[in-house]
């Protein structure tokens, strides 16, 4: 941000809430990654701490509310200052979100239990789930760093992460139609997979709330979509030669 | 911009000079009709003198000069052959403390139309008084006491009573230097409904210190430093995405 505020307090304010959004940022990228390692691990144990851990992202949301709220009211914010509360607001929201889709994938660990399959099974997975990650980390670096170079190149890679996710749903597919006794744990990791996108989702959603406190407009273009799984079909041929 | 608006008043690089000190720096600025335009700017950049130039206020002030062209609709108003008092009736003005003249209500209001030959009859100029104060909503308050003197009446009613005062000659821009400050809340309040009112029969400049008044009331903001013109653009665009640094610092309280 450029100057500071003749009223010293008011940036005080501000960097309270882009510090909170840091913390949160961290904190529901450790939920993330530790919900799959207890999917990978089968570690009930760590799962369950995943799932406690997200009434701090619900209180830390509700904290940014409340002192935005109060900004607002007491300082009338306007331009820059105003957008970057407002995206505060939001962002923390999209934070939230991501802990909630730890929390889910956490969840699933105990119905898995069960039917464990051996550690490289979930090979893909994992790397969707860093691929969501490392566009989770360059966009709260590019708001921490101010840099709208950086927020633009992270809408780039929105479509590496849906094509990623087209190609898990056809791998999980495929399982399911080769063994059906894999399904019950397909299953499962079909909606892991699909909350690991969401989670890129919401990313591309902080991209564009920083692009937009940072410019006063959101990005004009459709963001890339590349997700592709509404038209892979159970015929088995089609699961391996669509889109290939 | 829209295609609609029309230009009523344009400054064409003014400058003015108090003796040997620049105050203006060579304003370019159209004024839309029936738009609501907001000067900001800090204390000395030059936005109450721009304000003052557009009915040559400035003509009162020792050893201020002129220079430039302010043209109301086609017309220079610095034309050696305009008449500045006819002028002024076109153009009011409210000031930033209510100054009502030391009469009744109803004479400040009657004053202007009276002297300017509005009226035939004093049936007339009875219409003209009523029909001011109730455009400057302040009748109903005042309508059983016409006659009482007009500083008798509270801050807000006062300045609403200046508003009536300048609206009685039938003007078609009003100036208003700072007209709430000296006001509180809820007589801001009014006096904010009443400049949205107004705007559908008259060209409104107003100048204020007060963001959020600028941001309320216009629809066009102007902002001025050290006698330019830094920016100016639809007052929604000025208050969430500026263009200019100096803009964005001052509105967002980072100046100096």
């Amino acid at each position: 941000m450029s100057a500071q505020h003749i009223v010293r307090s008011f940036d005080k304010e501000l960097d309270y809430l882009a510090k909170k959004i840091a913390e949160m940022g961290k904190h529901a990228r450790h939920m993330v990654e530790r919900s799959i390692s207890a999917i990978v691990q089968d570690d009930s144990f760590l799962a369950d701490r995943v799932i406690a851990e997200d009434i701090v992202l619900d209180e830390a949301e509700r904290d940014i509310d409340e002192k935005a709220i109060l900004i607002i009211a007491l300082r009338q914010p306007m331009a820059v200052d105003l957008r970057e509360i407002v995206g505060t607001i939001r962002m923390s929201a999209d934070l939230e979100r991501i802990g909630d889709m730890g929390k889910n994938i956490a969840k699933r660990v105990a119905a898995m239990t069960e039917i464990r399959q051996s550690a490289s099974f979930y090979k893909n997975l994992e790397a969707f789930a860093s691929l969501a990650l490392r566009q989770l980390d360059e966009v709260l670096d590019a708001y921490a760093k101010q840099s709208l170079e950086r927020i633009d190149a992270v809408r780039e890679h929105d479509d590496e992460i849906d094509a990623m996710y087209t190609s898990l749903f056809r791998e999980l597919l495929s399982y399911m139609v080769e063994y059906p006794s894999n399904i019950t744990v397909c299953t499962h990791l079909l909606f892991c997979a699909k909350n690991i996108e969401r989670i890129g989702d919401h990313a591309t959603n902080i991209a564009e709330t920083v692009h937009y406190i940072l410019t006063g407009y959101y990005p004009l273009s459709e963001r890339p979509k590349d997700d592709q799984t509404y038209e892979v079909g159970l015929d088995k041929k089609r699961i391996f030669q669509k889109n290939v | 911009m829209n295609p609609e608006l029309s230009i009523k008043m344009r400054g064409l690089d003014v400058k003015v000079f108090y003796d040997s000190n620049q105050a203006l720096h060579g304003i370019t600025l159209s004024i839309l009709e029936n738009n609501v335009t907001a000067l900001i700017g800090p204390s000395g950049c030059g936005k109450s003198t721009f304000l003052r130039c557009l009915n040559r206020m400035n003509d009162t002030i020792e050893g201020a000069r002129v220079t430039g062209h302010v043209f109301l609709d086609e017309e220079d108003i610095y034309d050696s052959s305009l008449d500045v008092v006819e002028l002024r009736s076109r153009v009011g003005m409210v000031f930033q403390k209510p100054n009502p003249f030391p009469k009744s209500i109803y004479e400040n209001v009657a004053y202007g139309p009276r002297i300017h030959g509005l009226a035939r009859s004093r049936l007339e100029l009875d219409e003209i008084v009523e029909k001011s104060l109730l455009k400057a909503g302040l009748f109903n308050e005042i309508k059983d006491r016409l006659h009482d003197a007009g500083t008798g009446l509270s801050g807000g009613q006062q300045q609403r009573l200046c508003i009536a005062r300048a609206i009685a000659v039938s003007p078609e821009v009003i100036l208003m230097d700072e007209p709430c400050s000296a006001l509180d809340p809820i007589a801001t309040a009014r006096i904010e409904e009443l400049i949205d009112d107004l705007r559908k029969n008259y060209t409104i400049v107003i100048v204020t210190h007060s963001m959020q008044q600028a941001a309320r009331v216009s629809q066009f903001t102007a902002m001025f430093h050290l006698g330019t013109l830094i920016e100016f653009g639809a007052t929604e665009t000025i208050f969430t995405s500026p263009k200019e640094q100096r803009t964005q610092d001052y509105i967002t309280g980072r100046f100096g």
